[in-house]
This record gives structure tokens, C-alpha cells and sequence, in this order.
């Protein structure tokens, strides 16, 4: 079956470096009734919900099955979730609904990363017999990806901090950045990636629904129809790849269809600012194109929820009539291991 | 609001993993100060080794010998090493492409600062002083002034004598656990030695102890109501198996009890009266011992048995 198929609605919480006074339910919540408001539609004319998020985060097992309390999950509703970002479960939705099962989804996502060490436990996705048993951190593996492309002449610190400060300064017209305006660029964390070239640890949440065909244009005035999605992964060990390209991005945005006509506005899941240098260079984007207006993961990367935002806020500019074509890009793993890449477009104008 | 209650939480496991044929015979090189690669189809040699050809997926198994010295592709200095991590003192991270291999290895640098690294760096194996067959037995890499060795690797039949067969990785995270409002709220009022929970405001159904939300209508909860001190035994079992660390006698019985007012029930153990004389229906109180911040267990209050009608639905 062919179906068109639209992202309606996006909602999203504050993003804040802790909610430790809510649950991860209580956070959620909030997101979920929003997101439901704007397209009228009630927990129970949903067709599909699909959730991502990971227990390792608050430390808290089977979080995702307390936070399905804030759906209204009983009696049993059609359900999944993946213990990823958000993005790759609303790829789950988009499948469901191309297969006719279901004309409405709603895909949420969230992360409380302040109760534990996020450094740490971010190792714990590493390969269990060669990689994690030296505990080598989020940031310092982005920082070799860094000093790859330094090495390579593909960017270098000044370069870095210049992307550091534009999405901090996007930031500044999104209530929702957890980091805004001017920001230093702070001490080196691990060389050569300054503070300022990392993402904010936080906590939040976000939620997006997705509607096939007509039932699209009667819950929102210009939809943000998804023309193509695709997800490629890269060889797991480090040490096999080329860290300067990312030939999993650039084959993903093929296969949905991103390079067949220019995007207006990109996207872009890159938590650190080393990763926009390789992510613009697998898709191509030059200076016509608008990246991470809304500020992107440097300030504000709800780990799990970060990449389905990428959508989330590519959609919103599409419904607000501020984009016609945008590219969206998620991430997930070690230095830009695995990567989603949707094109979505709004009705001609 | 009340500030919101926070604990120490660490979540601590050892992982028992098997290896397959080539990560075995790795590690187990590593134990012998041997480092080991595996050929890929195309004919480039993997450190470390995997099973399977990340370009074809086909299955490789052709093991060969490679130097213990090799050349820095990047690296990273970590100014402030973390727990687990290689080394305590300032190190670098790197990847290190020994010589006759074609795939860099990650591991730790040991080099007096971040001016004394650079990619392209010599550097050699330094090992552990006890090996067991873990990636450890690496205990880093340290400079190493040398020519790279061109020579082609040699193959090797990557069997040893008491091959390791499995790892135990140990894991701990420790975390600041904070329960959240509803919880918060229901905890605080437990250390007052009073059962307090949440009313839906869409079904009117009392949830003890509350999470925050109703399941059936996804709606916040806030209304706070005090339930019982009594309650009804709904269902229970009999604990036979002594549980560790848990200071309790066998057999005891564990139930489920239903306070007055609530509209589900919670769990927790049954005093005061021989476990098999436990029945459904059993009227119960809690028993709170001095200081503590929650009861220590449920025991009869003597009152007549419960209709079953009058608990049918909080089963
Ligand atoms: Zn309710």
C-alpha cells in the first residue's frame, strides 16, 4: 500500500538540567496532552503509540512501562517501544501506518539523565569485550572523531566554537533550549572539545503524532508529510571507520530521497559541534541552507528524545509555513554511529 | 512543595559473557602478550579481531600475529580520568593502529601531557602486570620511538593452552534517585505513619501508592485522599525460600491488601498469626516499628472476615 503520511503535531517540554521534583511520568505527561490538544484528538481515537527511552538513564528499571501510565494504557492499547531515540520509534509508526493497520500514531520520547552519571553510563552501549571494560566516555570518544577531522583539515577549534555559538544564538528564540545566548567556550573537557563544544545534560521530553492521508489535513492545516525515511548503521568498532565521513548519514538521506531536490532547512542531530562538520559534509548542505534554527543538540539533547525533537522542530516549520522541504537527522551511538534521515515536505503554497 | 526526596542509588552487576572462537582466542593471546588480527575477505587484517566481515558479513576465522607497536590515527587527552577508567593519572585516548594490521584499536596513552601526543605518534603495549584474558591485560599504550614494522603478519593458528572461554565485566552506575512528586508526597506521609494516596479526577478511582497518573484515563492524579489504616487481605502467597539479606523466618506469608478506601491493592507481609491460617478476606492493620518510615508488616485486626463482593474488583 502507498500512503502518504504527515507529522500533525509536535509538542515538547522545557528542557532543564533536572526535574528531579517530577517522575518520568509527571514530566512526560504535560508533553502528551499537548500534543493531543492540537490535533483534538483523544487517547483512544489513537491508532498506534510508540515510545523510546532507556532505563539506564534515571537508573530506573521498566521506566517505559510506568511512563505508558501517562498514555492512558488501560485497557491495553496497541503499544511498542524501543530502547532508543524517539526518532527510530516514530519509524516504527511511519511502518505501521504504511501497512494500513493504523491511520494515527503517537510516538513520544523522553530522558532523565541528571540522576546518574550520563558519561558513564553511555559506555554501557559500547561493545561489551573490547570497548566498554575501559569505561572511555561520551565525550572522549566524540573528542577523537574531533581531533580526526582537525588531523584531516576539516575543521578546526575556531571553526568548532563558531558552530557552538550560531546554534546557541538560535537557541535564544526557543523558550524550550535548556542552553542559550552567549556561551563560552569554556575549558577543554577532553582535548581538543572545550564545554562549550558539548551538549547541556538534561532532562525532557517530547511527543509528535503522525496521521495517513486525509485524516493528515482534517487534524492540521499544512501537514509535514514524510517523502522519505531510512536508518543506516556503521560498523561498531571505532577503529574500522572512517570517523571523518559518515557514510551511513549519506546513505540514508538517499534512500529517503533528500538529495533528489535541495531542503530549505536541515535538522541536524549532532550533540557535539565537531559532528555538524561531518553530518554537513555527508549531506551536502551549503550555505543556502538553514541548519538547527531551533538551536539543535547543543542546547538541548534530552538523550533519547534529542533525535525525534530533530524531527519534531523540522515538522513545526513546515506546519508554520517557515520551511517547504526539510531535511531531519537523528543519531544514535558513539561518534555518529547510527543515523536517521527523513524529508518532509509541506503542501505547495 | 515540598522538596522532592532524594536517595543514593547504585545499580551494580557483573556480566557473565561467553566468547565466540576469534574473541577468545584474542583475549587469550593478550594473556600470552600476543596480539592477534583476523583477515578479512578482501584480505585486510581486523585489530581487534571480530567474526564477521564488517563489509561482507561473512563469517572470517584466518587469525594472524601483529606487532605490539604501532601508530597513533587520533587521540584525545583526558585531562580528568574517570573511575574504571585505564589509568588515574592524565592520559591520552587513542586509537592505534598496530603495525600490520589495517583497523585501530582503542585504548589509553600514557604520555606526561597533551604536547608530548600527536597522531602519527610511535607507541607500544605496555602490559599488565596480571593478565586473565581481558582486554586490561593491555594496560595501556606508551611512546615508543620505532620504525613502523612492514613486515606482512604472520598467520597464526590462535590456539593457546587454557584458552579463556568467558568474561565477567563488571558495572556500576550510581545514581541520586528522586521519586517524584506523587511518590514524594506518599512517602512523606508514610513517615507520618498515615496511608495517603491520589484520586483520579476523570474515574474517581484512589490510587495507593500513587505514580502520578491514572493508567486508564492518562490524566494526572492530585487530589490526595487518606486511606485506610485497615485493610483486606484481596489474595496471598506462602514464602518458603529465605530470601538474602532479607532477616525474615519461613514460611511467611506476603499478600496482597486493599486499605479502606483505596482503589487497588498494595503488597506486604502478614504478622501475627500462623501462615497457614491466612485466608482472603482476613482483616488486617499495619504495624509501624519505632522510627521507621514505613510499616513493617500487616497483621489482624480481628474483625470479622470481609465479603468477598466487598473486594471482588481490587483482585
Ligand atoms: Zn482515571
Amino acid at each position: 500500500m502507498n500512503r502518504e503520511i504527515a507529522v500533525v503535531a509536535f509538542a515538547q517540554t522545557d528542557h532543564r538540567r533536572t526535574s528531579e521534583e517530577l517522575s518520568e511520568v509527571e514530566m512526560l505527561m504535560p508533553v502528551l496532552h499537548e500534543v493531543l490538544d492540537r490535533t483534538g484528538l483523544k487517547t483512544a481515537d489513537i491508532g498506534f503509540t510508540c515510545s523510546g527511552s532507556s532505563d539506564y538513564l534515571a537508573g530506573r528499571a521498566f521506566s517505559f512501562t510506568l511512563a505508558l501510565d501517562g498514555v492512558g494504557a488501560w485497557p491495553p492499547i496497541s503499544e511498542s517501544h524501543v530502547e532508543m531515540d524517539g526518532a527510530w520509534a516514530l519509524y516504527e509508526a511511519w511502518t505501521k501506518l504504511l501497512t494500513g493497520d493504523a491511520d494515527t500514531a503517537l510516538v513520544y520520547s523522553y530522558g532523565k539523565s541528571s540522576p546518574g552519571p550520563l558519561r558513564d553510563v553511555l559506555t554501557r552501549q559500547l561493545d561489551p569485550y573490547y570497548v566498554a571494560p575501559l569505561w572511555p566516555d561520551s565525550v572522549a570518544l566524540a573528542a577523537l572523531q574531533a581531533q580526526a577531522l582537525i588531523d584531516a583539515g576539516d575543521t578546526d577549534e575556531p571553526a568548532l566554537a563558531a558552530v557552538a555559538a550560531r546554534s546557541r544564538a538560535d537557541a535564544t528564540a526557543n523558550s524550550r533550549a535548556q542552553l542559550r545566548g552567549s556561551v563560552p567556550a569554556g575549558e577543554y573537557l577532553v582535548r581538543p572539545l572545550r564545554t562549550g563544544d558539548c551538549p547541556p545534560i538534561g532532562d525532557g521530553a517530547a511527543a509528535v503524532i503522525l496521521a495517513a492521508g486525509e485524516r493528515a489535513r482534517e487534524l492540521c492545516d499544512r501537514p509535514a508529510w514524510i517523502r522519505g525515511i531510512d536508518h543506516r548503521i556503521e560498523a561498531h568498532s571505532l577503529g574500522v571507520r572512517d570517523l571523518t565521513d559518515s557514510p551511513s548519514t549519506r546513505l540514508a538521506a538517499q534512500k529517503a530521497g533528500a538529495f533528489q531536490r535541495p531542503v530549505d532547512t536541515a535538522e541536524l542531530h549532532a550533540p557535539f559541534t565537531s559532528q555538524e562538520v561531518v553530518l554537513r559534509k555527508a549531506l551536502k548542505l551549503d550555505d543556502e541552507v538553514r541548519v538547527n534554527p531551533s538551536g539543535g543538540a547543543l542546547a538541548a539533547n534530552p538523550v533519547m528524545a534529542a533525535g525525534l525533537i530533530r524531527i519534531g522542530e523540522a515538522a513545526a516549520r513546515v506546519h508554520r509555513g517557515e520551511s517547504d522541504r526539510a531535511l531531519a537527522h537523528a543519531t544514535s551511538g558513539p561518534c555518529l554511529q547510527q543515523n536517521l534521515v527523513a524529508v518532509l515536505e509541506g503542501d505547495p503554497r | 512543595m515540598p522538596e522532592a526526596l532524594k536517595a543514593p542509588l547504585t545499580v551494580e552487576f557483573p556480566f557473565t559473557r561467553s566468547l565466540s572462537p576469534v574473541q577468545s582466542a584474542f583475549l587469550t593471546g593478550l594473556r600470552e602478550r600476543i596480539v592477534l588480527g583476523v583477515r578479512t575477505v578482501d584480505g585486510r587484517t581486523l585489530v581487534p579481531p571480530v567474526e564477521y566481515d564488517p563489509v561482507t558479513a561473512e563469517e572470517i576465522r584466518d587469525l594472524v600475529e601483529v606487532a605490539p607497536t604501532g601508530t597513533v590515527t587520533t587521540w584525545a587527552w583526558n585531562h580528568a580520568p574517570r573511575r574504571d577508567q585505564p589509568l588515574d593519572t592524565p592520559f591520552a585516548w587513542a586509537l592505534v593502529r598496530l603495525d600490520g594490521a589495517d583497523t585501530a584499536l582503542l585504548h589509553a596513552l600514557d604520555a606526561p601531557g597533551p604536547d608530548a601526543v600527536h597522531t602519527g605518534m610511535r607507541v607500544r603495549v605496555r602490559w599488565a602486570e596480571e593478565r586473565t584474558g581481558a582486554i586490561t591485560d593491555i594496560a595501556c599504550f606508551e611512546p615508543y620511538d620505532s620504525s613502523p614494522n612492514e613486515t606482512e603478519p604472520a598467520d597464526h593458528t590462535g590456539e593457546f593452552e587454557n584458552p579463556v572461554t568467558g568474561i565477567v565485566a563488571p558495572a556500576r552506575l550510581d545514581y541520586t534517585y528522586s521519586p517524584g512528586r506523587a511518590q514524594t508526597a506518599y512517602i512523606n506521609a508514610l513517615a507520618e505513619q498515615r496511608n495517603v494516596g491520589e484520586r483520579c479526577p476523570s474515574c474517581r478511582k484512589v490510587y495507593v501508592p500513587p505514580r502520578g497518573a491514572c493508567p486508564t484515563c492518562g490524566v494526572a492524579t492530585s487530589e490526595q485522599v487518606e486511606v485506610g489504616p485497615h485493610g483486606t487481605v484481596t489474595t496471598f502467597c506462602i514464602v518458603n525460600i529465605k530470601a538474602k539479606n532479607l532477616d525474615i523466618e519461613v514460611p511467611y506469608v506476603y499478600a496482597h491488601i486493599a486499605l479502606d478506601g483505596a482503589g487497588l491493592a498494595l503488597h506486604g507481609r502478614i504478622g501475627g498469626i500462623p501462615y497457614d491460617q491466612v485466608r482472603m478476606g482476613l482483616r488486617v492493620e499495619p504495624v509501624w516499628t519505632r522510627g521507621a518510615r514505613y510499616p513493617d508488616h500487616y497483621r489482624p485486626t480481628g474483625e470479622p472476615d470481609a465479603d468477598y463482593d466487598t473486594y471482588r474488583e481490587l483482585l
